[in-house]
């Protein structure tokens, strides 16, 4: 069984710490168990399951660190990985930005497991795909898609009297469907901690609508557009902004944050005013992972990273710079405290639906979907990428026809400057989004492709 | 990818920590792995199946990771297992499991795998058919390396990677992040049409970013290195005059010299901030192979993978426009009749060359495109009836003994002009151009029509010479008109390999390793647009 409790794993990991003769020494022990099921074609391809349990143990003697794993766990294997830790510690080359190990920290009891989640098996993932396959059967039109659920835990510990456990549930599931002449095309990408709120078929049916109503789409020229774009189709490039906080790149002039003349621009008002960004564990549609660090928490509340405890921070208020990524290292070059990189992020947005922001736009256009988005400038967040699965020209208030995509290259910052409305945040992506109205957004070419 | 970026290969699924010498242990005997097969094959067979696989694989990696003056990171791993396939009711099944030494555990994993496929049975529209192969018995191939990059003292590397980093500080850089990959496939393949084949797979990939600043303008740029992940052992890291291309800057062939790059790069990273920015509008394109491998990935080597052309990568990776109408017409003009695509599974120091790919097929060569003409796609055992061929085209691959092989691309490459050529003498007839060395930013549709490119290197070409570096450059094209915009290509005396070390497809995603050799080539009347912005 991958799943150890909490009592188990810290069994496990003190045991493990007794062995220890070196300077200091952490230990991380995680389990998942996922399950996964494809189709396309309106059937089956593949189908999978796996187990997974390992135990990964890191020495350090001064600067010299080593980490050995195993995924054994009886007495004599223990202290062997131990003692194998030890000896690539001793063989490994200094590293001058080694932090020294934290000591007990305070953990939030976070909400990231869901037992429907953890009862999944294959009969479940086959009907699961069959209600989203069966409803396109019937209409003509075809189904790919694909379900992955995770159920999992992360403990950490070590040799300073630190210890922290998690466990944590995921589901991600994305249906495309296209219509039979390869005319329209519809998606939809919702991911949940708990299945019970996830109903294949309902949002099978939501990427049916958009296949239908996108075919024959009509080319407009590319140019500067208002556009509303939908959770998904927004996601992404905001995450990528937000994964380029990191303070380090800022100060050492290498980021969108670095000032002109040396330092950064933490304080600094970026974004329209109405922009607040800001994650918290605790939130009850987006739970996360209670520590992470280093490189962030995980997707759905794992990782370990280097113990630092997650909390409710705010990043961007009313569009000033409020925080970054500060490393352990670098915080304690700067002389300020640590802050990890989030497990995800929140946008807060107003009451308004997406209809609504329709209903209100004169004239402008409709993303669905953002797809195959690349950097092509990491000081002024420049992204190109294409609109996908959906894309429609909205008059006086209403969806009038389909558009063919476009390319665009745009910035999240300027983005978010250009900002005339938030609507209220849906989770999307691991983070929660707002459909959000932008003016002067820059498509650049159009595509043939649907 | 971030400014300080290197995009890190992942480690294999259930990859375990392990010391340096641990990688060069040997893995299991042959004749041992030859019992766990048969164990695989038998109890799939007396479980009812009518076809089993089963890949019993060791994938050992080391990352050594530095920037400036330090050492941030040595990584050695090492995973493995075995991957049970299996058609049974007329559907695949696939089971899995780590650390397999015996023959029970083994036989239990093709147990699974034939419960899952008749399971899915049911879900299914039609049953698998697969094309016939011969066994070849026992065989095995083994990657062309002189120097295999594990027995490598790992101060050897980091001295190498350090002294770099010296390098590219002393010639102004004001940041370098340095890292060096080695992966070593030890795969072993067996399946019940009487094949065992055991192969030995290395691959390696030095590569680096140097970032130089201007703090009071508050603008950087960066430069990253000329070299590519190669199918060959730490011979690619011996520098050797006869594999450098000189020019405007020196590229290389089979042997690369990070010191000289790493110096280049750094005056060129602090060249590129006060370049001219380049004036959007339409240009004449000459193509280094180290910039053009990734364009003929994108538009080339992905559109004509037949499992996305059929749909089943439609929920991820996207379908395809060069459609099986086009193929059966045989008159679908892909681009100039200069343009001659071929894909190949054995060519030599690439990423992708095996000898059996992961169903058991003798790996091959083939034409895409001919004289301009659509004249095939990438298939295989479970699809090239649909093509009417009845011999798979060997490019099957699984990225871990974890994963279950599918369609993967084949190294994709423009074949060099017939004609002598050179690439002085290309750009002597080039009135208003841009020469473009090095990949950057890329991106291109779902469906692969349109795409939009970056680079490492911009140079202004006007009236036949080149008159200085350029920056905010980025070409947006339709792949079709682009390659019906080749009029040259050089010849073979400039034919260099260029790759990627991480391909991602599937889903669960996969990851694959993949060359694309070229000359240098050019495009005439390409759109160009400027990228800079304010922010």
């Amino acid at each position: 069984m991958a799943i150890l409790t909490k009592e188990e794993a810290k069994k496990i990991i003190d045991k493990v710490l007794a062995y220890s003769k070196a300077d200091e020494m952490s230990v991380s022990l995680s389990g998942n168990r996922t399950g996964n099921i494809r189709y396309a074609r309106n059937s089956v391809s593949t189908s999978g399951e796996s187990d997974n349990l390992a135990l990964s143990i890191t020495a350090v003697y001064g600067k010299r660190s080593g980490t050995a794993t195993i995924n054994e766990f009886d007495d004599a294997s223990l202290e062997k990985t131990v003692r194998r830790a030890e000896e690539i510690a001793r063989l490994a080359p200094e590293n001058p930005e080694y932090m020294p190990m934290l000591g007990q920290q305070k953990y939030l009891d976070t909400k990231t497991y869901a037992e429907s989640t953890a009862k999944i098996d294959p009969e479940f993932r086959a009907t699961a795909a069959f209600n989203s396959i069966d409803p396109c059967r019937q209409k003509n039109l075809t189904a790919a898609g694909y379900m992955e659920d995770t159920t999992g835990f992360t403990s950490i510990g070590n040799s300073k009297g630190n210890f922290g456990y998690n466990r944590s549930t995921g589901v991600d599931f994305s249906i495309t469907v296209r219509t039979d002449d390869g005319l329209g095309s519809g998606y939809a990408n919702p991911d949940v901690n708990d299945v019970s709120k996830l109903n294949t078929k309902a949002t099978t049916e939501i990427a049916m609508g958009k296949a239908m109503a996108s075919a024959k789409a009509r080319a407009l020229e590319p140019g500067k557009y208002t556009v509303i774009l939908e959770p998904t189709a927004a996601v992404e490039l905001l995450q990528n902004m937000m994964r380029s906080m990191d303070a380090r790149n800022a100060d050492e002039g290498r980021s969108f944050l670095s000032k002109k003349g040396g330092g950064t621009r933490l304080g600094e008002k970026l974004f329209d005013e109405r922009v607040t960004i800001i994650s918290d564990p605790m939130n009850e549609e987006l739970p996360l992972s209670p520590f992470g660090g280093g490189g962030g928490g995980g997707r759905f509340g794992g990782g370990g990273g280097d113990g630092l405890p997650q909390e409710k921070r705010t990043w961007i208020e009313n569009g000033v710079v409020k925080n970054m990524y500060y490393s352990r290292y670098w915080a304690d070059k700067k002389g300020v405290q640590p802050i990890p990189a989030p497990g995800g992020f929140i946008l807060l947005g107003g009451t308004q639906s997406l209809a609504d922001l329709i209903k209100s736009t004169e004239k402008g256009i409709l993303v669905t979907r953002l797809w195959y988005i690349r950097a092509v400038d990491p000081q002024t967040q420049l992204y190109t990428g294409l609109t996908r699965d959906g894309t429609f020209y909205i008059e006086n208030g209403q969806i009038k026809f389909p558009v063919k995509n476009f390319r665009f290259n745009e910035s999240p910052v300027i983005m978010l400057n250009n900002l005339e409305a938030l609507g209220k945040p849906v989770r999307a992506g691991g983070n929660l989004i707002p459909p959000m109205k932008i003016r002067d957004f820059t498509f650049t070419s159009l595509s043939d492709a649907v | 990818m971030g400014a300080a970026g290197i995009m890190m290969p992942a480690l294999p699924a259930f990859s375990r920590s392990v010391s340096a010498e641990a990688l060069l242990e040997p893995g299991l005997d042959v004749a041992v792995k030859k019992r766990l097969a048969d164990a695989a094959l038998n109890a799939a067979k007396s479980m009812g199946a009518t076809y089993a696989d089963v890949r019993i694989g060791r994938y050992l990696n080391q990352f050594v990771l530095t920037r400036e003056n330090k050492v941030q990171g040595i990584i050695n791993a090492e995973s493995f297992g075995v991957g049970v396939r299996v058609i049974a009711d007329g559907c695949w099944g696939f089971a899995s499991v780590g650390d397999a030494r015996n023959e029970a555990v083994v036989a239990q994993a093709a147990k699974t795998a034939v419960t899952i496929a008749k399971a899915n049975a049911r879900l299914l529209t039609e049953p698998v058919q697969l094309a016939p192969q011969k066994g070849f018995g026992d065989v095995s191939w083994k990657a062309p390396i002189k120097r295999n990059a594990f027995e490598v003292p790992i101060k050897e590397k980091v001295d190498l990677l350090l002294s770099a980093n010296a390098a590219a500080m002393q010639n102004g850089a004001n940041f370098v992040n340095n890292v060096l990959f080695q992966i070593n496939e030890q795969k072993y393949f067996a399946s019940t049409d009487g094949t065992y084949a055991d192969q030995d797979i290395h691959r390696i990939g030095p590569n680096f970013t140097v970032t130089a600043v201007d703090p009071q303008s508050g603008k950087f740029s960066t430069r990253n290195s000329l070299s590519s992940p190669m199918g060959m052992g730490y011979d690619y890291l011996q520098v050797n005059p006869a594999d450098k291309v000189t020019g405007v800057t020196t590229r290389y062939n089979k042997g690369y010299d990070m010191l000289e790059d790493i110096t280049a790069a750094a005056k060129q990273a602090k060249e590129k901030l006060t370049a001219k920015s380049v004036e959007a509008g339409k240009y004449d394109l000459v193509l280094d192979p180290s910039h053009l491998w990734l364009t003929i990935h994108e538009s080339v080597g992905h559109p004509l993978e037949l499992d996305r052309v059929l749909g089943y990568e439609a929920n991820y990776a996207g379908t395809s426009f060069a459609t099986l109408d086009k193929w059966k017409s045989k008159d679908f003009n892909y681009g100039s009749k200069q343009v001659n695509l071929i894909a190949d599974k054995t060519q030599l120091y690439s990423l992708g060359a095996v000898g059996w790919d992961d169903e058991g097929v003798k790996t091959k060569k083939w034409d895409l495109v001919r004289d301009g003409t659509l004249v095939n796609y990438q298939a295989i055992r479970d699809q090239v009836h649909i093509i009417g061929e009845n011999e798979s085209q060997g490019c099957c691959y699984a990225d871990n003994w974890s994963s279950v092989q599918f369609q993967r691309m084949a190294n994709v490459s423009l074949e060099a002009g017939k004609t002598p050529l050179s690439v002085a003498n290309m750009i002597k007839d080039v009135k208003k151009g841009i020469y473009i060395i090095g990949d950057g930013s890329f991106s291109i549709d779902q469906q692969r029509y349109n795409f939009q490119f970056g680079g490492q290197l911009f140079y202004e070409i006007k009236d036949g010479q080149i008159v200085g570096m350029l920056k905010d450059v980025a070409y947006q094209a339709n792949t079709r008109e682009f390659w019906n915009s080749c009029v040259a290509v050089c010849d073979q005396s400039d034919y260099r390999l260029g790759g990627a070390f991480n391909d991602g497809k599937g889903q669960p995603a996969q990851s694959s390793a993949v060359s694309h050799g070229s000359a240098t080539a050019r495009f005439n009347g390409v759109n160009v647009i400027n990228t800079a912005r304010k922010i």
